[in-house]
């Protein structure tokens, strides 16, 4: 074919250790055509951003050497070029965006400069000419005044507009390729959305083709042409879009996709992926997921499977489609049901009416108070006794805040939150510290969550200590044991440390924790949002058994609309430090009435385009708590706004017994 | 060569300790014969304007100097990170009183102040010992601060709380083990400081009494013979040079072993 533009041929990239050597880009082949997207898909440590590093030679000084193999662009391979060369292909021919905007530009430059730069080192553009094109290429990432912005420093930007600089450097070069890493991980789903259709809007104007590297499923569907999926540094299926999604064959793939939490998988455990990523710096001589594999039998633990072409460049590594192997596969356990006819008493167990968290900002030599931060304004809930609420919102919005001022982390400025008919907010620190056994709380980061200088069981025994549960070292021992197990680890876990651990097991140690002093809500702080899909399917689960078996309520804050579709029993929407809508998960996700809940739903990318309704794109970033916009908070933001929102905050209305909206529309 | 600061601190150590009791000594034997007299086979430093064996005073003045920088270092650590971990977890009022006190020992020299409390409390090694800690604990203080500054937010600081743990006990199991390697640090070289804090001090006569010894005041009493007893200044400053000089390669060693990003590279 004659429009290839870049071709992979039998890549590796290794790294020598002490332990030996690590093949992270194994024997990898693809081919990008111009214009096309092609996506490499997979979870975190399989090697995708490896492969991409080698194709750039980005890779550290250590492994610079340690390749093998051809890239060829336009028939040049790259490999061969001596690195003085290799500068004229990077950001002139390839091109790169990272994943974290905040740390990708430079923060002592101006934005101009930062993009002039490309255009001097491959365009020879100056002055003029140079600020001329800078301008066009802002006007082309949509970047409003652009004129003005060309002189403003990285920190005078948003995540998103930031992000934009980005990709406008990474045009500026005009190139044929453009390599994204997880371009859109560190964004809300809104700006996610801004962003994706920008770069579709792009590169349709631009025809230069995209290796997007990824572990969201749903990003790929909405945005790329063909797609590799990787595993332990091989690639092991390759398929156009459509097959992929119609028909997944390896079966990695197939449980990527049954790990993805929908609505419709409400009353089944998700399905999990057994196991960890084996270890690299080895020789292996079976399938590197036979361990792990539902379908895996003698021949997979003995013989590494071939690659399988089968036809328009679909191909797979799997010994189940190898038709010279006698196939004796297993047959697939069925999916574990489990019952959520979650027993709705209705009976409440936390009522929070017209909760406020300001925090003062101090200026000047008096440190005088010169404004708020409104993090939380008068917000109001109620979560019934073995029941979920979600709380969903962009980050910035307060909910996390909302989180840590239910439980007093976070003193509340104004408001009650009525806990077993007690005012928490009236408590002395000496009552509240009695009564935090009920309730207790799930962080997102599960590194920093927990001391590293303290042994697991330790870890888990401390709030029984504090709280005074079993009466001596053996009868707490005992309960830490069964708390282990109940989570997913085992007792001799106990004298380990949490480094030894990987990141879900980190979380279920949280969560063995949290539940070490019989808590009857937990405030899950996006507990998944740090994991990967196939690690956040086993918390869920885990979460969700829990519930079922100790009538557990959880506050469940996050961004992520398929958890809180598979988990949540009510659901509020939060924008600005104010709830908007609250309603059942049906109500909110099926029939949002508020403009925010309409976009934010319709800006999470999914997986089956059809049934996709209108689309609603939100412009611009969201406003600063710090001094919101006079009326409704949206409705700078809202395409639907009208006279009234500008004046007046709107009340909350009621459109079902359950589901209420603060909106003038209604 | 890389085990020279070890060897070092080790033989100041043993020396301190065990010296005394170990060797046979007779520092406070005046001999008015062999008043200063250089170094022969009775005594390989020589004698001092007493006729006093030079190095049998130098292992008293070991002692001294190890006994001052133990104690000095021990009440200075406890305390200071005491008041400004308290100080930094609590915050508030306390805090901002704290951050103020240490400023204001921060703005005097700590030398001229300890000078001023040794004076107004009279000399003598416990004084000496009094004197320094008061100026000493600031800078444990200043660090532990703004180390736990830093880590009192961190999200496992936060579960403790919300499991109910009390303030002391997250100060204890979760604060203090974090900050205890720059602490360990900082301390090594704070030992080398007050070495040379209480040399000044017994220099200046405001340190241990005649007839003890201390390296100070053993400098102190050989500058006046200088020109001909220049033994009597050199065995004691070449000791505590070594002794400062060790102390602070050991610091840099732990230093290194401790920072992760140093070990990367």
């Amino acid at each position: 074919m004659t429009d290839v533009l870049l071709e992979v041929k039998n890549l590796n990239t290794w790294f020598d250790s002490r332990a030996g050597r690590a093949n992270v880009v194994d024997d990898v082949s693809f081919s990008i055509r111009r214009g096309e997207t092609f996506a490499l898909l997979g979870e975190s440590g399989c090697g995708k951003s490896m492969t991409a590093l080698s194709i750039m030679q980005l890779l550290p000084n250590q492994a610079a050497n340690n390749m093998s193999g051809e890239v060829l662009l336009e028939g040049q391979d790259l490999l061969q070029l001596p690195e003085v060369a290799m500068r004229t292909v990077r950001g002139n021919r390839i091109a790169m965006i990272f994943q974290e905007p905040m740390t990708s530009l430079n923060p002592v430059l101006t934005v101009g400069v930062q993009i002039g730069e490309v255009l001097t080192k491959h365009k020879g553009l100056k002055g003029a000419a140079s600020k001329a094109r800078i301008i066009e290429l802002l006007e082309a990432v949509g970047i409003p005044d652009p004129t003005q912005r060309i002189d403003e420093y990285p920190h005078q930007l948003s995540g998103g507009m930031k992000q934009r600089i980005m990709i406008a450097i990474a045009l500026a070069g005009d190139p044929d390729l453009l390599i994204a890493d997880e371009p859109t991980t560190a964004l809300d789903v809104t700006i996610q959305a801004q962003v994706l259709d920008l770069l579709r809007k792009l590169q349709k104007e631009t025809g230069m083709a995209v290796l997007m590297i990824t572990h969201d499923l749903a990003v790929v569907s909405e945005m790329v042409d063909r797609v590799g999926v990787m595993y332990a540094g091989q690639i092991v299926e390759m398929a156009s879009r459509d097959d992929f999604f119609n028909e997944p064959q390896h079966p990695y793939s197939q449980k990527l996709f049954d790990a993805i939490p929908s609505m419709g998988k409400r009353d089944e455990a998700l399905a999990i992926i057994p196991g960890t990523v084996p270890d690299l710096a080895q020789e292996f001589h079976q399938c590197r997921f036979a361990d792990r594999c539902q379908f895996s039998w003698d021949t997979c633990q003995q013989q590494v499977p071939r690659w399988i072409s089968g036809n328009d460049s679909r191909g797979v590594r799997c010994h189940l489609y190898d038709s010279t192997i006698e196939n004796k596969s297993r047959v697939a356990e069925k999916v574990e049901l489990i019952s959520t006819s979650s027993s709705n008493t209705g009976e409440e167990l936390l009522t929070v009416s017209n909760l406020k968290v300001h925090f003062p900002i101090h200026k000047g030599l008096l440190k005088r108070v010169a404004g708020y931060v409104y993090a939380v304004d008068d917000v109001s809930l109620r979560v019934n006794r073995g029941q979920t609420l979600a709380l969903v919102g962009e980050s910035g919005c307060g909910k996390t805040t909302l989180g840590k001022g239910i439980i007093q982390l976070v003193k509340p400025t104004d408001g009650s939150v009525l806990f077993n008919g007690a005012d928490l907010t009236q408590l002395s620190q000496n009552e509240l510290r009695s009564r935090r056994k009920d309730f207790q709380i799930i962080f997102q980061d599960p590194y920093s969550s927990m001391n590293p200088r303290m042994m697991v069981g330790d870890i888990i025994e401390e709030g029984m200590i504090a709280q005074g549960i079993g009466d001596s070292a053996e009868a707490r021992r005992v309960i830490v044991d069964e708390l282990l197990q109940q989570v997913g680890l085992r007792p001799e876990h106990r004298n380990r440390y949490p480094h030894e651990f990987s990141g879900g097991q980190r979380q279920r140690i949280c969560v063995a924790r949290a539940l070490a002093v019989n808590p009857k809500i937990i405030v899950c702080d996006e507990p998944t949002s740090a994991l990967d899909v196939s690690v956040q399917a086993q918390i869920l689960n885990l979460l969700k058994d829990l519930q079922k078996q100790y009538q557990l309520a959880f506050l469940f804050i996050t961004h992520n609309i398929s958890v809180v579709a598979y988990l949540a029993d009510d659901v509020a929407v939060m924008y600005l430090g104010r709830i908007v809508e609250r309603g059942s998960v049906q109500e909110v996700l099926e029939n949002a009435k508020h403009p925010y809940t309409q976009a934010l739903l319709s800006a999470v990318p999914t997986i089956d385009k059809e049934s996709k309704q209108e689309i609603l794109r939100l412009e611009g970033d969201p406003p600063s708590p710090i001094n919101p916009p006079n009326g409704c908070h949206f409705h700078p933001r809202c395409p639907k706004a009208i006279n009234e929102c500008r004046s007046e905050y709107p009340k909350s209305r009621t459109i079902s017994s359950t589901h209420e909206v603060s909106c003038h529309l209604y | 060569m890389r085990c020279f600061p070890f060897v070092i601190a080790i033989t100041w150590a043993l020396l301190a300790v065990l010296g005394p009791f170990v060797l046979a000594l007779e520092p406070d034997a005046i001999d008015l014969k062999k008043i200063l007299f250089t170094p022969d086979m009775s005594s390989w430093l020589g004698y001092d304007d007493l006729g006093r064996p030079i190095w049998d005073r130098l292992v008293m003045g070991a002692q001294t100097s190890f006994i001052v920088a133990m104690w000095v270092t021990i009440i200075s650590v406890l305390l200071g990170t005491f008041i400004g971990s308290v100080s930094a977890y609590f915050g508030g009022w306390l805090d901002l009183l704290v951050v103020r006190i240490i400023d204001v020992f921060l703005a005097v020299p700590g030398i001229l102040l300890a000078i001023a409390f040794a004076g107004i409390m009279g000399p003598g090694i416990e004084n000496v010992v009094i004197a320094l800690s008061v100026v000493g604990w600031v800078g444990y203080a200043r660090l532990s601060r703004a180390q736990i500054l830093a880590l009192k937010h961190r999200e496992h600081v936060q579960a403790a709380v919300s499991l109910g743990t009390g303030p002391f006990t997250i100060i204890r199991r979760h604060l203090l083990p974090l900050i205890s390697a720059p602490l360990i640090v900082e301390a090594t070289f704070g030992i080398a400081g007050v070495v040379i804090a209480e040399a000044g001090l017994s220099f200046l006569g405001l340190g241990v009494q005649p007839p003890e010894a201390s390296w100070g005041s053993m400098i102190r009493d050989g500058t006046a013979y200088m020109l001909i007893a220049p033994h009597m200044v050199i065995a004691p400053g070449i000791a505590m040079m070594l002794a400062v000089l060790s102390v602070n390669l050991l610091g840099d060693k732990l230093r290194d072993k401790f920072d992760v990003r140093l070990k990367q590279q």
